[in-house]
Protein backbone atom coordinates (compact mmCIF):
# COMPACT_ATOMS: atom_id res chain seq x y z
CA UNK A 1 0.00 0.00 0.00
CA UNK A 2 3.02 2.16 0.78
CA UNK A 3 4.45 1.68 -2.52
CA UNK A 4 1.01 2.19 -4.01
CA UNK A 5 0.23 5.84 -2.37
CA UNK A 6 3.85 7.12 -3.75
CA UNK A 7 2.63 5.59 -6.87
CA UNK A 8 -1.13 6.90 -7.26
CA UNK A 9 -2.56 10.14 -7.43
CA UNK A 10 -5.92 8.86 -6.14
CA UNK A 11 -4.74 6.92 -3.37
CA UNK A 12 -3.20 10.11 -2.16
CA UNK A 13 -5.92 12.20 -2.68
CA UNK A 14 -7.97 9.47 -1.22
CA UNK A 15 -5.88 9.46 2.14
CA UNK A 16 -5.23 13.03 2.68
CA UNK A 17 -8.83 13.90 2.56
CA UNK A 18 -9.63 11.40 4.98
CA UNK A 19 -7.13 12.48 7.21
CA UNK A 20 -8.31 15.95 7.23
CA UNK A 21 -12.36 14.87 7.47
CA UNK A 22 -10.65 12.57 10.42
CA UNK A 23 -10.19 16.25 12.50
CA UNK A 24 -12.86 18.38 11.51
CA UNK A 25 -16.12 15.76 11.54
CA UNK A 26 -15.01 14.88 15.00
CA UNK A 27 -14.09 18.03 15.62
CA UNK A 28 -17.75 19.61 15.09
CA UNK A 29 -19.18 16.81 16.11
CA UNK A 30 -18.13 17.50 19.57
CA UNK A 31 -20.35 20.24 19.53
CA UNK A 32 -23.37 18.76 17.96
CA UNK A 33 -23.00 15.68 20.38
CA UNK A 34 -23.08 18.27 23.42
CA UNK A 35 -26.05 20.10 21.55
CA UNK A 36 -28.46 16.96 21.04
CA UNK A 37 -28.41 17.87 17.78
CA UNK A 38 -26.67 14.45 16.54
CA UNK A 39 -29.80 14.12 13.80
CA UNK A 40 -29.31 17.68 11.74
CA UNK A 41 -25.98 16.09 10.54
CA UNK A 42 -28.19 13.31 8.95
CA UNK A 43 -30.62 15.71 7.72
CA UNK A 44 -27.90 17.72 5.98
CA UNK A 45 -26.46 14.92 4.60
CA UNK A 46 -29.71 13.82 2.98
CA UNK A 47 -30.29 17.58 1.57
CA UNK A 48 -26.50 16.82 0.04
CA UNK A 49 -27.94 14.38 -2.16
CA UNK A 50 -30.48 16.34 -3.29
CA UNK A 51 -28.14 19.26 -4.88
CA UNK A 52 -25.51 16.22 -5.92
CA UNK A 53 -28.58 14.18 -7.98
CA UNK A 54 -29.48 17.94 -9.43
CA UNK A 55 -25.89 18.72 -10.15
CA UNK A 56 -25.79 14.88 -12.02
CA UNK A 57 -29.07 15.66 -13.59
CA UNK A 58 -28.24 19.15 -15.22
CA UNK A 59 -24.91 17.52 -16.56
CA UNK A 60 -26.62 14.62 -18.21
CA UNK A 61 -29.63 15.82 -19.44
CA UNK A 62 -28.61 19.50 -20.19
CA UNK A 63 -25.20 19.66 -20.73
CA UNK A 64 -25.10 22.71 -18.19
CA UNK A 65 -22.49 22.50 -15.53
CA UNK A 66 -20.57 19.96 -17.49
CA UNK A 67 -17.21 19.98 -15.70
CA UNK A 68 -18.49 21.43 -12.65
CA UNK A 69 -17.92 19.51 -9.52
CA UNK A 70 -21.30 17.87 -8.04
CA UNK A 71 -19.87 18.73 -4.48
CA UNK A 72 -20.32 22.48 -4.84
CA UNK A 73 -24.19 22.28 -5.86
CA UNK A 74 -23.99 19.75 -2.62
CA UNK A 75 -22.55 22.38 -0.69
CA UNK A 76 -25.10 24.75 -1.82
CA UNK A 77 -27.93 22.73 -0.87
CA UNK A 78 -26.45 21.58 2.29
CA UNK A 79 -26.01 25.14 3.34
CA UNK A 80 -29.48 26.51 2.02
CA UNK A 81 -31.04 23.19 4.02
CA UNK A 82 -28.97 24.23 7.33
CA UNK A 83 -30.24 27.73 7.06
CA UNK A 84 -33.82 26.41 6.70
CA UNK A 85 -33.66 24.15 9.74
CA UNK A 86 -32.60 27.36 11.80
CA UNK A 87 -36.08 28.99 10.32
CA UNK A 88 -37.79 26.13 11.10
CA UNK A 89 -36.38 25.86 14.76
CA UNK A 90 -37.67 29.59 15.40
CA UNK A 91 -40.76 28.41 13.66
CA UNK A 92 -41.77 25.93 15.86
CA UNK A 93 -40.16 26.80 19.19
CA UNK A 94 -41.66 24.24 21.34
CA UNK A 95 -41.04 21.29 19.17
CA UNK A 96 -37.85 22.10 17.35
CA UNK A 97 -36.41 18.34 16.80
CA UNK A 98 -39.27 18.65 13.82
CA UNK A 99 -36.98 20.89 11.36
CA UNK A 100 -35.04 17.52 10.86
CA UNK A 101 -37.71 15.26 9.44
CA UNK A 102 -39.15 17.89 7.83
CA UNK A 103 -35.30 18.33 6.00
CA UNK A 104 -34.44 15.01 6.01
CA UNK A 105 -37.55 13.73 4.18
CA UNK A 106 -37.61 16.86 1.77
CA UNK A 107 -34.06 16.18 0.64
CA UNK A 108 -34.38 12.35 0.07
CA UNK A 109 -37.69 13.46 -1.80
CA UNK A 110 -35.76 16.10 -4.01
CA UNK A 111 -33.28 13.38 -4.77
CA UNK A 112 -35.51 10.91 -5.61
CA UNK A 113 -37.08 13.13 -8.04
CA UNK A 114 -34.14 14.25 -9.62
CA UNK A 115 -32.48 10.68 -9.84
CA UNK A 116 -36.03 9.48 -12.15
CA UNK A 117 -35.76 12.39 -14.08
CA UNK A 118 -32.28 11.57 -14.95
CA UNK A 119 -33.84 7.97 -15.54
CA UNK A 120 -31.08 6.88 -13.03
CA UNK A 121 -27.18 7.08 -12.55
CA UNK A 122 -24.19 5.16 -13.71
CA UNK A 123 -21.57 4.33 -10.41
CA UNK A 124 -21.38 7.62 -10.06
CA UNK A 125 -23.89 8.27 -7.69
CA UNK A 126 -23.62 4.61 -6.27
CA UNK A 127 -19.73 6.66 -4.36
CA UNK A 128 -21.73 9.68 -3.54
CA UNK A 129 -24.26 7.32 -1.30
CA UNK A 130 -21.42 4.62 0.04
CA UNK A 131 -18.21 6.52 -0.40
CA UNK A 132 -15.19 5.81 -2.54
CA UNK A 133 -11.25 5.59 -2.37
CA UNK A 134 -10.99 6.12 -6.12
CA UNK A 135 -13.57 8.98 -6.60
CA UNK A 136 -11.84 11.44 -4.73
CA UNK A 137 -9.68 13.93 -7.23
CA UNK A 138 -7.40 16.22 -6.76
CA UNK A 139 -10.02 19.17 -7.12
CA UNK A 140 -11.93 17.38 -4.21
CA UNK A 141 -8.87 17.72 -2.46
CA UNK A 142 -8.17 21.28 -2.36
CA UNK A 143 -12.26 22.10 -1.86
CA UNK A 144 -11.75 19.76 1.13
CA UNK A 145 -8.71 21.33 2.25
CA UNK A 146 -10.38 24.78 2.07
CA UNK A 147 -12.91 23.97 4.17
CA UNK A 148 -11.21 22.51 7.33
CA UNK A 149 -8.76 25.64 7.12
CA UNK A 150 -11.90 28.19 7.34
CA UNK A 151 -13.51 25.84 9.86
CA UNK A 152 -10.63 25.20 12.29
CA UNK A 153 -9.83 28.97 11.79
CA UNK A 154 -13.30 29.82 12.94
CA UNK A 155 -13.40 27.04 15.59
CA UNK A 156 -10.50 28.22 17.60
CA UNK A 157 -11.20 31.77 17.39
CA UNK A 158 -15.08 31.16 19.06
CA UNK A 159 -13.58 28.67 20.66
CA UNK A 160 -14.82 29.70 24.29
CA UNK A 161 -18.10 31.54 22.64
CA UNK A 162 -19.08 28.27 21.32
CA UNK A 163 -18.63 26.53 24.44
CA UNK A 164 -20.66 28.59 26.34
CA UNK A 165 -23.54 28.46 23.86
CA UNK A 166 -23.02 24.90 24.09
CA UNK A 167 -22.77 24.05 27.46
CA UNK A 168 -25.62 26.85 28.61
CA UNK A 169 -27.22 28.93 26.15
CA UNK A 170 -29.61 30.82 28.70
CA UNK A 171 -26.42 32.10 30.39
CA UNK A 172 -24.77 32.65 27.00
CA UNK A 173 -27.56 35.22 25.98
CA UNK A 174 -27.90 36.77 29.40
CA UNK A 175 -24.03 37.77 29.33
CA UNK A 176 -24.80 39.62 25.96
CA UNK A 177 -23.15 37.03 24.00
CA UNK A 178 -24.44 36.61 20.21
CA UNK A 179 -25.95 33.66 20.27
CA UNK A 180 -28.29 33.67 17.00
CA UNK A 181 -25.18 34.93 14.47
CA UNK A 182 -22.87 32.04 16.26
CA UNK A 183 -25.54 29.29 15.89
CA UNK A 184 -25.73 30.48 12.12
CA UNK A 185 -21.85 30.67 11.87
CA UNK A 186 -21.99 27.27 13.59
CA UNK A 187 -24.68 25.68 11.21
CA UNK A 188 -23.24 26.98 7.91
CA UNK A 189 -19.85 25.20 9.10
CA UNK A 190 -21.69 22.01 9.81
CA UNK A 191 -22.71 22.40 6.35
CA UNK A 192 -20.07 22.58 4.49
CA UNK A 193 -18.05 19.85 6.45
CA UNK A 194 -20.92 17.20 5.55
CA UNK A 195 -20.85 18.22 2.08
CA UNK A 196 -16.99 17.73 2.12
CA UNK A 197 -16.78 14.46 4.02
CA UNK A 198 -18.86 12.63 2.07
CA UNK A 199 -16.88 11.90 -0.70
CA UNK A 200 -15.04 9.40 1.55
CA UNK A 201 -17.38 7.65 3.93
CA UNK A 202 -20.93 8.59 1.63
CA UNK A 203 -24.13 10.55 1.85
CA UNK A 204 -25.49 7.56 4.04
CA UNK A 205 -22.74 7.23 6.76
CA UNK A 206 -21.66 10.98 7.15
CA UNK A 207 -23.38 11.82 10.40
CA UNK A 208 -21.47 8.56 12.03
CA UNK A 209 -18.38 10.51 11.40
CA UNK A 210 -19.57 13.09 13.29
CA UNK A 211 -20.97 11.07 16.43
CA UNK A 212 -19.65 7.71 16.91
CA UNK A 213 -15.85 8.91 17.87
CA UNK A 214 -17.87 11.44 19.94
CA UNK A 215 -20.24 8.83 21.39
CA UNK A 216 -16.44 6.65 22.55
CA UNK A 217 -14.39 9.20 24.06
CA UNK A 218 -17.71 11.03 25.97
CA UNK A 219 -17.44 8.26 27.72
CA UNK A 220 -13.95 8.25 29.45
CA UNK A 221 -12.48 11.96 28.75
CA UNK A 222 -12.08 14.48 31.51
CA UNK A 223 -13.90 17.62 30.21
CA UNK A 224 -14.07 19.27 26.98
CA UNK A 225 -11.26 19.66 25.38
CA UNK A 226 -9.86 16.13 26.48
CA UNK A 227 -13.00 15.06 24.49
CA UNK A 228 -12.61 16.88 21.62
CA UNK A 229 -8.84 15.20 21.41
CA UNK A 230 -9.80 11.91 21.94
CA UNK A 231 -12.67 12.63 19.46
CA UNK A 232 -10.38 13.72 16.35
CA UNK A 233 -7.95 10.49 17.92
CA UNK A 234 -10.37 8.22 17.17
CA UNK A 235 -12.03 10.05 14.08
CA UNK A 236 -8.35 9.41 12.58
CA UNK A 237 -7.93 5.50 13.76
CA UNK A 238 -11.31 5.21 12.02
CA UNK A 239 -10.65 7.02 8.23
CA UNK A 240 -7.36 5.72 7.91
CA UNK A 241 -8.08 1.81 9.28
CA UNK A 242 -10.97 1.83 6.98
CA UNK A 243 -9.26 3.16 4.04
CA UNK A 244 -6.17 0.82 4.70
CA UNK A 245 -8.67 -2.16 5.00
CA UNK A 246 -11.03 -1.23 2.09
CA UNK A 247 -8.28 -0.57 -0.63
CA UNK A 248 -6.70 -4.06 0.94
CA UNK A 249 -10.20 -6.27 0.87
CA UNK A 250 -11.74 -4.41 -1.89
CA UNK A 251 -14.88 -3.28 0.66
CA UNK A 252 -16.94 -0.15 0.51
CA UNK A 253 -14.42 2.37 2.64
CA UNK A 254 -17.92 4.09 4.44
CA UNK A 255 -18.65 1.54 5.46
CA UNK A 256 -15.28 0.21 6.63
CA UNK A 257 -15.05 3.35 8.48
CA UNK A 258 -18.25 3.09 10.31
CA UNK A 259 -17.72 -0.14 11.39
CA UNK A 260 -13.93 0.49 12.93
CA UNK A 261 -15.80 3.43 14.82
CA UNK A 262 -18.53 1.24 16.23
CA UNK A 263 -15.63 -0.99 17.16
CA UNK A 264 -13.58 1.39 18.94
CA UNK A 265 -17.39 2.49 20.70
CA UNK A 266 -18.01 -0.54 22.04
CA UNK A 267 -14.25 -1.11 23.09
CA UNK A 268 -14.40 1.95 25.16
CA UNK A 269 -17.78 1.10 26.93
CA UNK A 270 -16.43 -2.15 27.73
CA UNK A 271 -12.96 -1.18 29.51
CA UNK A 272 -15.12 1.24 30.90
CA UNK A 273 -17.36 -0.78 32.33
CA UNK A 274 -14.38 -3.38 33.62
CA UNK A 275 -12.81 -0.41 34.97
CA UNK A 276 -15.87 0.12 36.92
CA UNK A 277 -16.38 -2.68 38.51
CA UNK A 278 -12.70 -3.20 39.54
CA UNK A 279 -12.74 -0.20 41.19
CA UNK A 280 -15.78 -1.04 42.78
CA UNK A 281 -14.06 -5.02 44.15
CA UNK A 282 -10.75 -2.82 45.38
CA UNK A 283 -13.13 -1.00 48.12
CA UNK B 1 -44.60 55.31 46.67
CA UNK B 2 -42.53 53.86 49.49
CA UNK B 3 -39.03 53.40 49.53
CA UNK B 4 -37.20 52.56 52.66
CA UNK B 5 -33.84 53.87 53.04
CA UNK B 6 -31.30 51.79 54.80
CA UNK B 7 -29.46 53.64 57.28
CA UNK B 8 -29.27 57.46 57.98
CA UNK B 9 -27.32 59.10 55.57
CA UNK B 10 -27.39 57.25 52.14
CA UNK B 11 -25.57 58.92 48.87
CA UNK B 12 -27.63 58.06 46.44
CA UNK B 13 -24.98 57.37 44.48
CA UNK B 14 -24.38 54.02 46.75
CA UNK B 15 -27.78 52.44 45.21
CA UNK B 16 -26.21 49.57 42.95
CA UNK B 17 -29.96 49.32 41.84
CA UNK B 18 -32.77 51.54 41.94
CA UNK B 19 -36.19 50.45 40.56
CA UNK B 20 -38.49 53.28 40.52
CA UNK B 21 -42.18 53.05 39.80
CA UNK B 22 -42.38 49.75 37.58
CA UNK B 23 -45.12 48.27 35.81
CA UNK B 24 -44.52 45.53 33.85
CA UNK B 25 -47.61 43.87 32.25
CA UNK B 26 -47.33 40.09 29.76
CA UNK B 27 -50.34 39.34 28.09
CA UNK B 28 -52.61 42.32 29.34
CA UNK B 29 -52.22 41.72 32.75
CA UNK B 30 -50.23 42.98 34.98
CA UNK B 31 -46.96 40.55 36.25
CA UNK B 32 -45.77 43.68 38.49
CA UNK B 33 -46.98 46.54 39.81
CA UNK B 34 -45.70 49.91 41.30
CA UNK B 35 -42.54 48.41 42.33
CA UNK B 36 -40.18 50.64 44.30
CA UNK B 37 -36.83 48.63 45.09
CA UNK B 38 -33.20 50.01 45.63
CA UNK B 39 -30.41 47.81 46.90
CA UNK B 40 -27.88 49.90 48.97
CA UNK B 41 -24.17 48.72 47.72
CA UNK B 42 -22.99 45.75 50.43
CA UNK B 43 -25.89 44.20 51.49
CA UNK B 44 -27.60 41.20 51.26
CA UNK B 45 -31.21 41.29 49.92
CA UNK B 46 -33.80 38.40 49.80
CA UNK B 47 -36.66 39.08 46.93
CA UNK B 48 -39.43 36.37 48.55
CA UNK B 49 -42.81 35.75 47.37
CA UNK B 50 -45.00 33.23 46.27
CA UNK B 51 -44.80 31.16 43.39
CA UNK B 52 -46.08 33.51 39.82
CA UNK B 53 -45.58 36.31 42.19
CA UNK B 54 -43.29 38.18 39.50
CA UNK B 55 -40.20 37.35 41.28
CA UNK B 56 -38.51 36.38 38.31
CA UNK B 57 -39.92 38.90 36.18
CA UNK B 58 -38.48 41.37 38.70
CA UNK B 59 -34.87 39.65 37.84
CA UNK B 60 -34.97 39.60 34.60
CA UNK B 61 -36.12 43.36 34.73
CA UNK B 62 -32.47 44.50 36.49
CA UNK B 63 -30.89 41.94 34.06
CA UNK B 64 -32.10 44.32 30.96
CA UNK B 65 -33.38 41.22 29.70
CA UNK B 66 -36.97 42.68 29.47
CA UNK B 67 -38.05 46.08 29.85
CA UNK B 68 -40.89 47.66 31.86
CA UNK B 69 -43.56 49.75 30.32
CA UNK B 70 -43.22 52.19 32.61
CA UNK B 71 -40.65 52.82 35.31
CA UNK B 72 -37.18 53.62 35.31
CA UNK B 73 -34.56 51.29 36.64
CA UNK B 74 -30.48 52.44 37.15
CA UNK B 75 -28.22 50.52 37.80
CA UNK B 76 -24.62 51.67 39.14
CA UNK B 77 -26.71 55.14 39.17
CA UNK B 78 -27.06 54.60 35.30
CA UNK B 79 -30.02 54.69 33.79
CA UNK B 80 -30.18 50.62 32.34
CA UNK B 81 -30.62 51.57 28.76
CA UNK B 82 -27.28 53.58 28.67
CA UNK B 83 -25.61 50.91 31.07
CA UNK B 84 -22.47 49.10 29.81
CA UNK B 85 -21.15 47.55 32.25
CA UNK B 86 -22.82 44.24 32.41
CA UNK B 87 -19.55 42.51 33.52
CA UNK B 88 -20.38 44.02 36.88
CA UNK B 89 -23.75 42.29 37.43
CA UNK B 90 -22.97 38.36 38.41
CA UNK B 91 -25.95 36.21 37.30
CA UNK B 92 -26.68 32.53 38.68
CA UNK B 93 -29.94 31.15 37.14
CA UNK B 94 -32.81 29.00 38.33
CA UNK B 95 -31.90 26.91 35.27
CA UNK B 96 -28.33 25.90 36.65
CA UNK B 97 -30.01 23.10 38.26
CA UNK B 98 -31.41 21.55 35.06
CA UNK B 99 -28.15 22.00 32.48
CA UNK B 100 -27.12 18.81 30.50
CA UNK B 101 -25.66 17.17 33.47
CA UNK B 102 -24.01 14.60 30.88
CA UNK B 103 -21.79 17.36 29.43
CA UNK B 104 -18.42 16.47 29.53
CA UNK B 105 -16.66 19.78 30.96
CA UNK B 106 -14.60 19.95 34.25
CA UNK B 107 -15.07 22.59 37.09
CA UNK B 108 -12.32 25.02 35.43
CA UNK B 109 -13.87 25.39 32.04
CA UNK B 110 -17.12 25.51 33.02
CA UNK B 111 -16.00 28.69 35.58
CA UNK B 112 -13.42 30.03 32.77
CA UNK B 113 -16.37 30.24 30.42
CA UNK B 114 -17.41 33.17 33.22
CA UNK B 115 -14.99 34.98 31.52
CA UNK B 116 -16.45 34.69 27.55
CA UNK B 117 -17.27 38.52 27.19
CA UNK B 118 -15.16 40.11 29.23
CA UNK B 119 -12.17 38.83 27.10
CA UNK B 120 -13.91 39.58 24.00
CA UNK B 121 -14.00 37.85 20.95
CA UNK B 122 -10.47 35.83 19.47
CA UNK B 123 -9.04 36.73 23.02
CA UNK B 124 -7.77 33.51 24.71
CA UNK B 125 -6.81 32.85 28.28
CA UNK B 126 -4.25 34.57 29.93
CA UNK B 127 -1.83 33.41 32.95
CA UNK B 128 -3.81 36.21 35.32
CA UNK B 129 -6.71 34.58 33.92
CA UNK B 130 -6.15 31.21 35.17
CA UNK B 131 -5.23 32.38 38.62
CA UNK B 132 -8.67 34.36 38.71
CA UNK B 133 -10.60 31.12 37.86
CA UNK B 134 -8.97 29.27 40.61
CA UNK B 135 -9.23 31.90 43.04
CA UNK B 136 -13.18 32.00 42.01
CA UNK B 137 -13.30 28.33 42.69
CA UNK B 138 -11.83 28.57 45.82
CA UNK B 139 -13.76 31.03 46.90
CA UNK B 140 -16.60 28.68 47.36
CA UNK B 141 -14.79 25.89 48.35
CA UNK B 142 -14.30 23.68 45.25
CA UNK B 143 -10.49 23.72 45.50
CA UNK B 144 -10.39 20.17 45.21
CA UNK B 145 -12.48 19.81 42.09
CA UNK B 146 -10.67 21.25 39.51
CA UNK B 147 -10.43 18.84 37.24
CA UNK B 148 -13.50 16.90 37.85
CA UNK B 149 -16.47 16.86 35.73
CA UNK B 150 -19.24 19.44 36.27
CA UNK B 151 -22.12 16.34 35.90
CA UNK B 152 -20.12 14.25 38.99
CA UNK B 153 -20.63 17.01 41.21
CA UNK B 154 -23.56 17.16 43.80
CA UNK B 155 -26.71 19.57 43.14
CA UNK B 156 -25.15 21.87 46.13
CA UNK B 157 -21.39 21.79 44.34
CA UNK B 158 -23.03 22.29 41.04
CA UNK B 159 -24.79 25.62 42.50
CA UNK B 160 -21.24 26.42 44.13
CA UNK B 161 -19.49 25.86 40.43
CA UNK B 162 -21.87 28.59 38.87
CA UNK B 163 -21.28 30.87 41.91
CA UNK B 164 -17.80 30.66 40.64
CA UNK B 165 -18.34 31.40 37.13
CA UNK B 166 -20.48 34.33 38.24
CA UNK B 167 -17.71 35.75 40.18
CA UNK B 168 -15.00 35.24 37.67
CA UNK B 169 -15.35 38.45 36.21
CA UNK B 170 -15.14 40.11 39.67
CA UNK B 171 -18.98 41.75 39.81
CA UNK B 172 -19.96 44.22 42.11
CA UNK B 173 -23.50 42.69 42.23
CA UNK B 174 -24.07 38.79 42.19
CA UNK B 175 -27.90 37.63 41.44
CA UNK B 176 -29.11 34.47 42.73
CA UNK B 177 -32.49 33.31 41.33
CA UNK B 178 -33.66 30.52 43.52
CA UNK B 179 -30.15 28.83 44.51
CA UNK B 180 -31.20 26.14 46.56
CA UNK B 181 -33.43 24.83 44.44
CA UNK B 182 -32.08 20.73 43.86
CA UNK B 183 -29.42 21.74 46.84
CA UNK B 184 -29.73 18.98 49.51
CA UNK B 185 -31.16 19.96 52.77
CA UNK B 186 -28.33 19.14 54.88
CA UNK B 187 -25.93 21.53 52.68
CA UNK B 188 -28.90 24.25 52.81
CA UNK B 189 -26.96 25.68 55.30
CA UNK B 190 -23.28 25.42 54.39
CA UNK B 191 -24.27 27.07 51.38
CA UNK B 192 -25.84 30.34 53.01
CA UNK B 193 -22.92 30.75 54.79
CA UNK B 194 -20.72 30.69 51.65
CA UNK B 195 -23.13 33.32 50.61
CA UNK B 196 -22.36 35.18 54.12
CA UNK B 197 -18.96 35.01 53.69
CA UNK B 198 -18.85 36.39 50.15
CA UNK B 199 -21.09 39.34 50.83
CA UNK B 200 -18.95 39.76 54.18
CA UNK B 201 -15.66 39.32 54.02
CA UNK B 202 -15.30 39.80 50.27
CA UNK B 203 -18.18 43.15 49.87
CA UNK B 204 -20.05 41.44 47.37
CA UNK B 205 -23.83 42.97 47.27
CA UNK B 206 -26.58 40.21 46.76
CA UNK B 207 -29.55 39.52 45.67
CA UNK B 208 -31.20 36.66 46.14
CA UNK B 209 -34.67 35.57 44.88
CA UNK B 210 -36.03 32.47 47.32
CA UNK B 211 -38.99 31.46 48.47
CA UNK B 212 -37.74 29.57 51.48
CA UNK B 213 -38.43 32.41 53.64
CA UNK B 214 -37.74 30.50 57.20
CA UNK B 215 -33.96 30.35 57.01
CA UNK B 216 -32.95 33.32 55.02
CA UNK B 217 -34.24 36.00 57.74
CA UNK B 218 -31.16 35.41 59.72
CA UNK B 219 -28.31 35.42 56.78
CA UNK B 220 -29.45 38.33 54.82
CA UNK B 221 -29.59 41.98 55.65
CA UNK B 222 -32.60 43.12 53.63
CA UNK B 223 -35.91 41.19 52.74
CA UNK B 224 -38.86 42.69 49.95
CA UNK B 225 -41.68 40.34 49.65
CA UNK B 226 -43.65 40.79 46.06
CA UNK B 227 -46.43 39.60 45.27
CA UNK B 228 -47.34 41.38 42.36
CA UNK B 229 -46.81 44.46 44.64
CA UNK B 230 -44.03 45.29 47.10
CA UNK B 231 -45.33 44.30 50.26
CA UNK B 232 -42.47 44.82 52.40
CA UNK B 233 -39.08 46.13 51.78
CA UNK B 234 -37.23 46.67 55.13
CA UNK B 235 -33.93 45.56 57.03
CA UNK B 236 -33.88 41.77 58.00
CA UNK B 237 -35.37 42.97 61.46
CA UNK B 238 -37.95 44.69 60.91
CA UNK B 239 -38.98 41.39 58.61
CA UNK B 240 -38.72 39.12 61.63
CA UNK B 241 -41.06 41.80 63.68
CA UNK B 242 -43.78 41.35 61.28
CA UNK B 243 -43.18 37.95 60.32
CA UNK B 244 -45.64 36.13 61.78
CA UNK B 245 -49.20 37.99 61.56
CA UNK B 246 -48.58 39.78 57.70
CA UNK B 247 -46.15 37.39 55.75
CA UNK B 248 -48.72 34.90 56.04
CA UNK B 249 -51.12 36.91 54.45
CA UNK B 250 -49.19 37.86 51.58
CA UNK B 251 -49.00 34.36 50.82
CA UNK B 252 -52.74 34.48 51.70
CA UNK B 253 -55.03 36.48 49.67
CA UNK B 254 -56.32 39.02 51.51
CA UNK B 255 -54.55 41.40 49.85
CA UNK B 256 -56.48 44.30 50.91
CA UNK B 257 -55.94 44.77 54.45
CA UNK B 258 -52.23 43.88 54.13
CA UNK B 259 -51.63 46.96 51.80
CA UNK B 260 -53.63 49.12 54.46
CA UNK B 261 -51.29 48.15 56.94
CA UNK B 262 -48.35 48.84 55.43
CA UNK B 263 -48.93 52.76 55.00
CA UNK B 264 -50.03 52.43 58.56
CA UNK B 265 -46.85 50.70 59.94
CA UNK B 266 -44.91 53.65 58.95
CA UNK B 267 -42.04 53.27 56.82
CA UNK B 268 -40.27 55.97 55.38
CA UNK B 269 -42.42 57.63 52.44
CA UNK B 270 -39.77 59.24 49.97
Amino acid sequence: MISGLMQYEFLQNAFLTGMIIGVIAPLLGVFIVVRRLSLIADALSHITLAGIALSLLLEKKFLVLSGLNPLYMGMVFSVGGSLFIEKLRTVYKHYQELAIPIILSGGVGLGVIFISLADGFNTDLFSYLFGSVSAVSRADLWTILIISIFVITIVSFLYKELFLLSFDEEYAKATGIAAKSLHFIFIVMVALVIAASMRIVGILLVSSLMTLPVAASIRFANGFKQTIFFSILFGEISVLGGLFLSYYLNLAPGGTIVMIAIFILVLVIWLKKRSAKRAILKR
Amino acid sequence: MILILVGDNVNTNDYIVQVQDVYYRYDKENVLENINLSIHRGSFLAIVGPNGSGKSTLLKLILGLIKPQTGTIRLFGQDINKFREQHKIGFVSQKANSFNTGFPATVFEVVASGLTKKLGLFHILKKTDHVKIKQAIESVGMGNFLDRNIGELSGGQQQRVFIARALVSEPELLILDEPTVGVDVQNVNSFYEMLETLNKKQGITLLMVTHDIGTISEKVTNVACLNKNMYFHGSADEFEQLQLNDVSEIYGHDVQVLTHDHHEGGHHHD
